[in-house]
């Protein structure tokens, strides 16, 4: 059988040609001068209702706060050379201002920030800097033991479950939080966690959910990349949960919202920005805590009381004044080691070295 | 205390088993006819997005459920186009349908991240669900589980029972032997392809609109390439694809359910629990694996001029 090649590959070329044509013929209809041009890397996808839609948030509270900003904005860009390869070419689009936001981009970044000493980055969570890298976090622990203090008063059961991705420190560390702040007010909470294994698999994190659910826990905790699959199926079940990444989980749990944890980057984002158009900007380690404008708490749902809410209010006001530490000791690990002494209390600086589960949760780490 | 046990894993078994069975069938139909479909991932994401917008947009789950099917079966049909009319290398195809399908379900579910919907809920049988101990074992889901098995048996029954599945069957042995008998080798491998893609589709869309009940990016999370193995586990048979979901299903209902237990052991290891279940029981149990596979599965019809 003979087949007419060209009549099945001319039309590709044409469609070919016109696609070159709309993405580089035309001139950009964007402002002609803008101040500063701001490179962003995405790891994942912009909407995932979790981790980097935080981030392209921020991206976007920043370009309202300063119109005269202009973004280039990549999402799914892989930790590796790839990244490096997007970082160069927005800097050859003239951006001056590179904002990596993934934890695995710190590595490539510190590489392209030595090739261009004029164009200044920062980093999420890293742990290197450079002269013209700045790294930023903000820690979580605080608001979850706050979160604990509302679960534990809310909880009829005295159990609560949580589902998390892996057994990273910085996780374990929130977990721990979230199970000391319930027991600071109901010493008889318990914990289980189960690990997924994974960020992004809604199938898997349901049936987490109900194997917590089954074993009579009422309080449901998540650090995954969207928040909505357990949330929604402890709401199914008539349990609570404590939402984390994306405040806009709420309305999944009319009645059994706790409370949760988001990041909000706007603001740390305007200011980078206005620190590298007027020429103040430098290098820095940059931790938010609860007092910061990084870490949000959302609006307590109907479940938890008044009496509740006013006990958080108070340990919040203490956390803010230094009167307050989340670890201070003594606390025991669930093998029933001594982590922290009476009078001691595990840093923020320490929490990566947490590999660790409080007393009175049921999981393993390794 | 062992009741709770038994039903909480029971029930999580059946869950993650049921969207594995829809794939699996799907991937043995296709293959049947002689296509290996690598996109398989890919038609469920559709079927995922396409099913779970229906809902959003329309607040009708049983029509996100057609909807699903029926985008799963036009995206096949594009598949079918590449490899039957093209005549294009299946394996590449496959994949290249596969990234396809992730980017093209990103895409259309831009903005249903985030969305509410109702979805489909358990409904329970009158009667039945009230028996102590089975009732909530077996007669309290949502009707994509319900039907999962009795269309495991009617593919069987279209497969070996009737002179369409027959000639299906004899197009994925010998298309050349199939075209002499007076069969059109590439109608049926659109039309297996067709059927198949339903079945990917309602696939994803029990994710979407059942289990989880939200779109997330690449939700199926290599769904789809467990069912391209579990089609050689249960050796291209709808039948025992039903054990063979249900196996994989269970084993990581299980490994989740010994982590809530607190069983004392490394989550780390727990999660290959599914994997290593299904290496044991392919050990146990693999046997003479060629014999099985449809005789051109793979290989391009050329015609036969």
């Amino acid at each position: 059988m003979r087949r007419e090649r060209g009549a099945w590959v001319r039309p590709l070329g044409i469609l070919a040609s016109l696609i070159l044509v709309l993405n580089f013929g035309f001139p950009e209809a964007a402002p002609a001068q803008a101040k500063l041009k701001v490179g962003v890397l995405h790891i994942g996808s912009m909407t995932d209702g979790g981790y980097n839609q935080a981030h392209a948030e921020g991206i976007a509270v920043m370009k309202k706060n300063l119109p005269e900003v202009e973004v280039i904005e990549v999402e799914n860009v892989p930790e590796t050379a790839d990244s490096e390869r997007v970082m160069e070419s927005m800097i050859k689009q003239g951006a001056k201002l590179i904002v990596a936001a993934s934890f695995g981009y710190l590595d490539p970044t510190l590489r392209v920030a030595k090739k261009y000493p004029d164009v200044k980055f920062v980093h999420p969570a890293g742990y290197k800097r450079a002269p013209n890298l700045t790294t930023y976090w903000a820690s979580t622990p605080e608001a979850f033991y706050l979160m604990g203090i509302a679960a534990g008063t809310t909880t009829k059961t005295n159990k609560m479950g949580f589902v998390c991705a892996l057994p990273v420190s910085f996780f374990l560390a929130n977990v721990n939080a979230l199970h000391l702040g319930a027991r600071s007010v109901n010493p008889k909470v318990e914990t289980r966690i189960v690990f997924t294994g994974t960020f992004l698999d809604p199938g898997k994190e349901a049936t987490a959910t109900n194997a917590l659910l089954d074993q009579g826990s009422d309080v449901m905790g998540m650090i995954v990349d969207s928040p909505i699959t357990v949330v929604q199926t402890a709401e199914k079940r008539g349990a609570y949960s404590v939402g984390y990444h994306y405040l806009g989980v709420q309305k999944f749990a009319p009645k059994g919202w706790i409370g949760g944890v988001a990041f909000t980057w706007g603001g740390l984002y305007t200011r980078f920005a206005k620190q590298v158009m007027d020429g103040t900007w430098m290098s820095e380690n940059i931790l938010g805590s609860l007092a910061s404008d990084m870490i949000t708490l959302a609006p307590f749902g109907p479940a938890v009381s008044p009496e509740a809410i006013k006990m958080v209010n108070d340990v919040k006001k203490s956390f803010l004044d230094g009167k307050k530490e989340v670890f201070a000791g003594p606390i025991k690990d669930n093998k029933g080691a001594e982590r922290v002494k009476a009078g001691e209390h595990w840093s923020t600086d320490n929490l990566g070295k947490m590999d660790w589960l409080a007393e009175g949760i049921i999981g393993q780490t390794k | 205390m062992i009741e709770p046990i038994l039903t909480g894993l029971l029930v999580g078994s059946i869950h993650s088993g049921t969207p594995l069975l829809y794939a699996t069938l799907s991937e043995v139909v296709g293959e049947r006819a002689g296509i290996v479909n690598l996109g398989l991932e890919g038609v469920m994401l559709v079927g995922a997005v396409v099913g779970f917008a229906t809902t959003a947009l329309t607040g009708n789950a049983v029509l996100g459920v057609l909807a699903a099917a029926l985008a799963g079966g036009l995206f096949n049909l594009f598949f079918g186009f590449l490899v039957i009319t093209r005549r294009a290398n299946q394996l590449a195809s496959g994949l290249a349908m596969m990234f396809c399908g992730v980017g093209l379900s990103a895409l259309l579910g831009v903005s249903f991240v985030g969305s509410k919907i109702k979805g489909l809920d358990e409904v329970g049988i009158p009667v039945l669900s009230d028996i102590p101990l089975a009732g909530p074992m077996f007669f309290n889901y949502d009707i994509l589980v319900y039907l999962a098995g009795p269309i495991a048996v009617l593919v069987y029954w279209v497969l070996f029972f009737t002179r369409w599945g027959l000639s299906l069957r004899a197009v994925g042995e010998n298309p050349t032997a199939a075209f002499a008998a007076g069969k059109n080798p590439h109608l049926r491998q659109y039309q297996a392809l067709f059927l198949a893609g339903i079945m990917g589709g309602i696939a994803g869309a029990h994710l979407s609109i059942a289990l989880a009940k939200t779109w997330q990016e690449w939700m199926t999370a290599g769904r789809g390439f467990i069912a391209v193995a579990l089609v050689i586990f249960s050796k291209w048979h709808p039948l025992r694809a039903i054990f063979g979901s249900l196996l994989f299903g269970g084993a990581i209902a299980l490994q989740l359910q010994m982590q809530a237990w607190g069983v004392p052991i490394s989550p780390f290891l727990l999660d290959m629990l599914p994997y290593l279940l299904s290496l044991g029981v392919l050990a146990v149990w693999g046997g003479a694996r060629r014999l099985a596979a449809p005789g051109s599965l793979g290989r391009v019809f050329q015609g036969t001029e």
